[in-house]
């Protein structure tokens, strides 16, 4: 048999294309038959939450931080609960990373707050002795794309049913509405509000005059997406 | 006309070749530098901290550094053997065909544009953020036209084949074409959202259709695989044809080729759930990738032990021929890799060996060892063949050879110590139950190892400056060989 199918290119390359495709087709499909589906108390992420969670991609954030936190004691002493999937049914694409140079941030906003963020992304060192994570400043001047994140969020409640403007179950019995602007003037209005309340516990003077002006710094929206760790 | 040699036409394999040694030295440069970044953190900003710190920042440079050398060096490397072999044991000259030189070059041009905006946009921070497949959608694009040129110069090169029988080396081109071209589509799966929202924001950015752990399922699929299909099967199809040419010496066994073939294809695609231990995928596809990344041993070390056994009697070529030092320690490392590996993917040693160091240093011994010995190996033997020039110096290239192998020594060891120290330090809780040591602790550790990665880079880097030199010289010297070259590449003192 494998000598007729070395001659014969077209029959081999087909047996090469069955052979490979049949793990995927047995570990993949039936996983996604049985879709990710959120937890109760998780929610969509709100335009800055979501404009900083691109920032957060766009700086690598995940070549050096994890956002996932394993069965074992020592890290739920040191991180919180380990994940459960429905936590990442809004994670697109998911963020877990494959290092750890830094620790984990699944749930940083439980204790860490926008004041220390604010400190730390601006001189690390001096937060954390020792670190050998860089500042990353330019944050603190280029503006936020909050255009695009609200692209993004019409794209997945279109095409996945994310429930913006829906009421999504709280664990303690309670709903809560994550709000979509209906224009793109709206849902800059919104991002520009949930900056301004960031902005009130930072110090930097150039951020705080931008937010007043209107505009937003990358480093606001970072924050309000850590702050959303949780 | 009957007894006369074919004329084979290297243009599009030269020009690869030249893409393998430039973008192979940048990729490699960027490396060393971000690893010299993790010992001496200074060098961030090494510009100050103004505006241009974001392109000289780790996190920027870590995504060049890796996809400039998977996607870069090892896939020039890749397709510069490509259109040297793939006329060889099919018998048949590219120049044969106007429409397979014309695909041969499209494809070399069109890759090198698409690698250029690919370094650009990766500095400007756009990137989907999934490892090794971090391009955008127009990239995402123009990557299936580029694989699917190569595809279209496999099959038409196999249409005019006078040689009937495919030899070994093209079941591993024919099933990374496959493979590849399956994993990228199936992996990059994303909606535009500029066009799905009616032309608001930015006209890259999209989103992915798959949410959360279903995401990290398929990336990890994708992610192994790629490694799977970019670092080792082309690789293997390299070495089953360069080694037996360098030698001299026939394949030690034929159905060792075939048992390893099948059962690397067959075994490979299922091991990536070990990338997902102890994560929130579901369990039997953790258990799976454990066992199954075990089994793979067998079809890997096949492989290797080949090549191992090719040399069977002729052992005294590894002390004479550097070229022949640079494949055996290459299939040695490969063994090496792909027994550590397994190591790392049982579960109660991936629970230590997870998000640390070690990691780093088992893709290094394979991407170092393995494939970058092994295509250096290629190149060294391709060179003077295309040029018609013996070896510039053997000197030279036995001092590159030992300079890299120091440096991969020195570099896997400090990172098994870091990552296994960083692993326990994690968990270690002293007589109260408190966690032991605090985060920063655990880095600050590491500062010895760090220093000793970067100079093992470094000397890697060095030993590839070398190579470049030596290629350089080879091609621009006066010495021309009349003759095909049979067997031992012949090289200057």
């Amino acid at each position: 048999m494998f000598h007729w199918l070395e001659k014969n290119p077209f029959f081999f390359a087909l047996a090469v294309f069955v052979t490979i495709a049949f793990a995927g087709l047995v570990e993949i499909v039936p996983n996604f038959a049985q879709q990710s589906r959120p937890l109760i108390g998780t929610t969509p992420y709100s335009t800055l939450e979501l404009a900083g969670r691109h920032v957060y991609i766009k700086n690598s954030c995940n070549a050096c931080h994890s956002q996932l936190i394993r069965p074992f004691k020592s890290e739920t002493d040191r991180y919180g609960d380990y994940s459960l999937s429905g936590e990442y049914a809004y994670d697109r694409p998911f963020l877990w990373g494959s290092k750890r140079t830094g620790p984990d941030l699944m749930r940083v906003g439980n204790y860490r707050t926008t004041d220390w963020h604010e400190n730390h992304m601006w001189d690390p060192e001096k937060v954390v002795p020792g670190t050998i994570m860089p500042a990353y400043r330019w944050m603190f001047v280029n503006n936020t794309d909050i255009d695009t994140a609200y692209a993004e969020m019409l794209t997945i409640e279109k095409f996945f049913g994310v429930p913006y403007n829906k009421p999504v179950p709280m664990k303690d019995g309670t709903t809560k509405i994550i709000k979509m602007g209906a224009t793109l003037n709206e849902a800059r209005m919104m991002a520009l509000e949930e900056a301004i309340t960031i902005s009130h516990d930072m110090k930097n003077q150039d951020v705080i005059d931008a937010v007043a002006l209107g505009r937003i710094p990358e480093i606001v929206a970072l924050i309000a997406y850590m702050n959303s760790l949780k | 006309m009957e007894n006369r040699p074919l004329e084979y036409d290297y243009s599009v394999s030269k020009l690869f070749i030249y893409n393998t040694l430039f973008v192979g030295f940048i990729g490699m440069f960027v490396g060393t530098y971000i690893a010299w970044e993790m010992a001496f953190p200074s060098l961030n900003v090494i510009f100050g901290d103004g505006a241009i710190a974001e392109y000289t920042n780790f996190s920027r440079l870590r995504v060049l550094h890796t996809d400039s050398v998977i996607y870069g060096f090892v896939l020039s490397g890749v397709w510069a053997t490509w259109y040297y072999v793939g006329q060889r044991v099919l018998k048949v000259s590219m120049a044969e065909s106007k429409t397979l030189m014309v695909i041969g070059k499209l494809h070399f041009w069109i890759y090198f544009a698409s690698s250029a905006v690919i370094v650009v946009s990766l500095f400007m921070g756009i990137t989907t953020s999934k490892e090794y497949a971090e391009f955008e959608w127009p990239l995402d694009l123009g990557i299936t036209v580029i694989w699917l040129l190569w595809g279209a110069s496999i099959a038409g090169l196999i249409g005019l084949r006078r040689e009937k029988t495919l030899y070994i080396s093209l079941w591993y081109y024919i099933a990374t074409f496959l493979a590849v071209a399956m994993l990228h589509l199936l992996n990059n799966l994303e909606i535009p959202t500029y066009y799905a929202s009616g032309g608001i924001g930015a006209w890259s950015h999209s989103v992915s259709m798959y949410a959360g752990t279903n995401d990290a399922l398929v990336q990890w699929w994708f992610g192994h695989n790629a490694v799977a299909f970019v670092l080792t099967t082309p690789i293997v199809a390299i070495i089953y044809y360069f080694l037996p040419k360098e030698s001299g010496q026939a394949i030690y066994s034929y159905k060792l080729s075939l048992l390893s073939f099948w059962g690397l294809m067959f075994i490979y695609l299922w091991a990536g759930g070990h990338h997902v231990l102890f994560s929130t995928v579901p369990d039997w596809v953790q258990t799976m990738g454990s066992v199954f990344s075990v089994i793979l041993i067998l079809p890997s070390w096949g492989s290797a032990i080949n090549m191992l056994l090719t040399m069977k009697g002729e052992w005294q070529q590894v002390a004479s021929s550097p070229i022949i030092k640079f494949m055996v320690l290459g299939s040695t490392f490969y063994m090496f890799s792909t027994l550590e590996g397994p190591i790392q993917a049982i579960k109660s040693v991936n629970a230590i060996a997870h998000f640390t160091d070690w990691i780093i240093g088992h893709v290094h011994d394979g991407a170092l060892g393995w494939v970058g010995f092994t295509i250096i190996a290629a190149i060294y033997h391709m060179i003077p063949r295309m040029f018609k020039r013996e070896i510039y110096s053997k000197k030279l290239m036995a001092t590159q050879f030992w300079i890299q192998t120091l440096g991969i020594v020195l570099y896997f060891t400090s990172m098994w110590i870091a990552g296994i120290t960083q692993g326990m330090m994690w968990r270690a809780h002293d007589e109260f139950g408190n966690l032991a040591y605090s985060f920063i602790d655990t880095v600050t550790v590491l500062h010895p190892y760090f220093i000793i990665r970067a100079v093992g880079g470094t000397l890697y880097l060095i030993g590839f400056v070398m190579f470049i030199y030596n290629i350089y010289k080879t091609m621009s010297a006066r010495q021309v060989e009349e003759s095909e070259l049979q067997n031992a590449t012949p090289m200057g003192a």
